[in-house]
């Protein structure tokens, strides 16, 4: 029919992977798990590439890349016109994340492989990989916004379930429970603005509800809540949700925490599927946020470029090496939904909607390489933190080149793909409004700064007392280091603005001098400036944290941030709320029903002498009574 | 009807034998008697079957299969009471009906 059956099988593997691995894992040897798990995640990898090709470059109409449903069964029919379906839906933006999500599954799968060698759980790992991986695939495709939905919380607990790997780790427990609990909270917005939404237009489809023209949105205008509109709260509960899930201010305390997981997960989950799934969210509904809701847009650039300005400016006072990422992970998203937020619809105007796909993919790569790249770093050192590490360039020469690339790539030096991803938001914030921009150039010298104070404090400096000689990683880690390097150099060449647009029709971009200049020397800025300050072992750094005092050790506590969750929580929450409800439950509902059940006992107990046993007592108050029954008519009637 | 007896006699003779039965069930402590006030009871409720039946549709005969049936159902009844009453006896040597009190709360 259309071809593209088979993409069918791209969720569907890693789903059939995680109930195989998942019931039978622990009866064979570990290493069968893990071969089954990748060479599934293979499968779907290859799958995902031929659809790609044949979709991109299969060429397309004057209306630009249409959107193709290649399988769709109604699951659930709840009135005439709401049906809940499920399904497979092709278009620029899916397929674009059906590339990464398995790019990147697969490079995990193949890294653990050396990275969790001789770990206890590692088939229950593999499982795990495979379940987060369908839900992902599942979520990404998904043709309506409440199988989307579904899928979203299956990531929510895959998440869990990874972060809490080490489960006998306390720390990693209470990550684990941080992160669910808190991107739950978040998806209850979600869930009330699917239902706001589906209650004005009737559908869940996005192929009517994402539609231009779209008619579904008649009766809209008049509805509203506290002086805003309905459409408009409906759009902001959903950004919520991709914001728990995209870790925005004020939402993002889960994300640094959950780096209790082992480190492929963070580079799957952590890094660059998962957490991006809030801005693929919002690159999903875009065409609604633009014209039913542009103020819930605005909401979106803000939130997002503070939220890159927050994290980044934490970034540069963290130890912990996937502490760091984590934070320029947030900055990197935060950038993503501020060029969302920023975007207009169709032609140069959608310039943002790409660029923020752009920086989607080619930071899927470069912050996958980083994450695993640390990961191969804590493997030969043992240790999470940066003072333990130094001058590591002489014994992990593939990890520090590697490194190195994904240093300069997400510190956007031409012509690596981090450089044209950066500079198209850059051009989308500055045609938007000035102070987003700005906002937005600064980050992008500490973005830099920080990545290479990582960089000179692990691969340069001194060498530190190591338990034994730091070693490169075995093979199968180093190869997923190197097929990442490769595709995060060249995956910017990419002619993203012909392939994923706002209106799906290709358009030209422009190198703009004006802007990509100054971005590249703000860049080299942050570079040399960290070459000044841990290229060589020096007092510097600590003296210029001494001087900024206290602001330096509320950056470090990261703005107290979870302190002040705790507080409100535990004082406030816990104490004027859930004490007096708890006081209620146990007092006047369970009193009511212990009550109940107490009179009833002691009214039994108090009669229960007239059942004496005697017959003819029975007996005469039955002819007794029916005499009183007959009289009693007698008389009354 | 019947020779010129009117049915207010049979009734007032079957209601006779109903609460003379109802009197001997709750009034008299022994098994057996009390066993043969039911049989007065259910022999009361024959005689109107039969009466009523005579007396209001001559041409039919429910009623006096009813009492038949009856009949054969009370000799069953007689049977069960009988065999209980044995038991109580061998288990505690009397008939006497205060003593069948164990079966309470």
């Amino acid at each position: 029919m259309t071809g593209f059956e088979y993409t069918i099988l791209i969720p569907l593997i890693p789903l059939a992977i995680f109930l195989i691995t998942g019931l039978l894992g622990m009866k064979w040897k570990p290493a069968v798990s893990g071969i089954l798990g990748t060479a599934g995640m293979g499968t779907s990898f290859l799958l995902s590439v031929i659809t790609a090709i044949s979709y991109f470059f299969g060429g397309h109409g004057e209306a630009g890349f249409s959107p193709i449903i290649p399988a769709n069964i109604t699951w659930l029919k709840l009135t005439e016109t709401l049906h809940i379906k499920m399904g497979v839906l092709l278009d620029p933006i899916s397929v674009m994340m059906l590339v990464v999500i398995t790019t990147v599954s697969f490079m995990v799968h193949i890294y653990s492989l050396g990275y969790m060698k001789g770990e206890k759980g590692f088939a229950r790992f593999y499982a795990f990989l495979s379940l987060f991986s369908f839900s992902m695939l599942g979520l990404v495709l998904a043709t309506n916004i409440f199988q989307m939905y579904i899928f979203w919380e299956l990531v929510g607990v895959s998440s869990f379930l990874l972060i809490g790997f080490y489960y006998e780790k306390p720390s990693a427990v209470a990550a684990s429970k941080k992160a669910f609990i808190v991107t739950r909270f978040a998806d209850l917005g979600f869930l009330i603005g699917i239902l706001i939404l589906s209650f004005i237009t009737g559908t869940f489809d996005f192929d009517q509800l994402t539609n231009p023209q779209a008619s579904v949105f008649g009766g809209a205008a008049s509805l509203g809540f506290m002086g805003i509109s309905a459409m408009t709260w409906a759009m902001v509960l959903i950004f919520i949700g991709g914001a728990g899930k995209s870790a925005m201010f004020p939402l993002h305390i889960w994300l640094p925490d959950a780096m209790e997981g082992p480190t492929p997960v963070s580079a799957l989950i952590h890094a660059a599927t998962m957490v991006v799934a809030g801005v693929f969210l919002v690159a999903r509904m875009f065409p609604v946020f633009h014209f039913q809701a542009p103020d819930a847009l605005e909401v979106v650039a803000w939130v997002g470029g503070f939220t890159s300005l927050f994290a980044a400016v934490i970034a540069i006072t963290q130890f912990d090496i996937k502490r760091v990422l984590a934070f320029s992970t947030l900055s990197q998203l935060g950038y993503m939904m501020l060029a969302l937020g920023v975007s207009g619809y169709g032609g140069e105007e959608g310039l943002g909607y790409m660029a923020s796909m752009f920086h989607l993919f080619t930071h899927a790569m470069f912050k996958a390489l980083l994450f695993l790249g640390a990961g191969s770093i804590i493997h030969a050192v043992h240790s999470n933190y940066m003072y333990d590490m130094g001058g590591l360039r002489k014994y992990m020469p593939i990890t520090h080149i590697t490194f190195l690339i994904a240093c300069l790539t997400i510190a956007g030096v031409p012509p690596l793909s981090g450089f044209f991803s950066k500079d198209e938001i850059l051009v989308a914030a500055f045609n938007h409004n000035k102070i987003l921009f700005g906002i937005e150039y600064l980050v992008a010298g500490l973005t830099a700064f920080y990545m290479f104070r990582l960089y000179f404090n692990v691969f340069w400096g001194k060498d530190r007392h190591y338990h034994h000689t730091p070693h490169e990683s075995p093979l199968t880690m180093s190869i997923p280091l190197m097929f990442l390097a490769v595709a995060s150099v060249f995956a910017g060449f990419l002619p993203f603005s012909e392939l994923v647009t706002s209106d799906a029709k290709p358009f030209e971009t422009e190198m703009h001098l004006m802007i990509a200049v100054p971005s590249v020397l703000i860049g080299l800025v942050g570079i040399f400036f960290a070459w000044l300050l841990y290229k060589k072992e020096s007092r510097v750094p600590d003296a210029i944290a001494a001087k900024f005092g206290i602001l330096y050790k509320a950056t470090y506590n990261k703005f107290y941030f979870d302190e002040i969750y705790l507080f409100v929580t535990k004082k406030i929450i816990f104490n004027y709320i859930s004490r007096p409800v708890a006081w209620f439950d146990r007092h006047i509902i369970d009193g009511f029903m212990v009550g109940i059940g107490l009179v009833t006992e002691k009214t039994s107990y108090l009669i229960k002498g007239m059942q004496s046993g005697q017959l003819q007592h029975y007996a005469f108050a039955f002819v007794a009574g029916t005499l009183a029954l007959v009289l009693s008519i007698l008389y009354f009637l | 009807m019947i020779q010129g007896i009117p049915i207010y006699h049979f009734l007032v003779v079957s209601t006779l034998m109903f609460f003379i039965g109802v009197c001997g069930f709750i009034i008299r402590r022994n098994l057996i008697t009390m066993l043969m006030a039911v049989e007065l009871i259910l022999n009361s409720v024959n005689i109107n079957f039969v009466v009523f039946n005579r007396y209001l549709y001559p041409d039919q005969l429910q009623g006096h299969f009813f009492s038949l049936f009856i009949v054969g159902i009370a000799a069953a009844e007689a049977a069960v009471a009988i065999a209980l009453i044995i038991n109580i006896y061998r288990r505690i040597n009397n008939i006497e009906v205060e003593n069948v009190n164990e079966m309470k709360f």
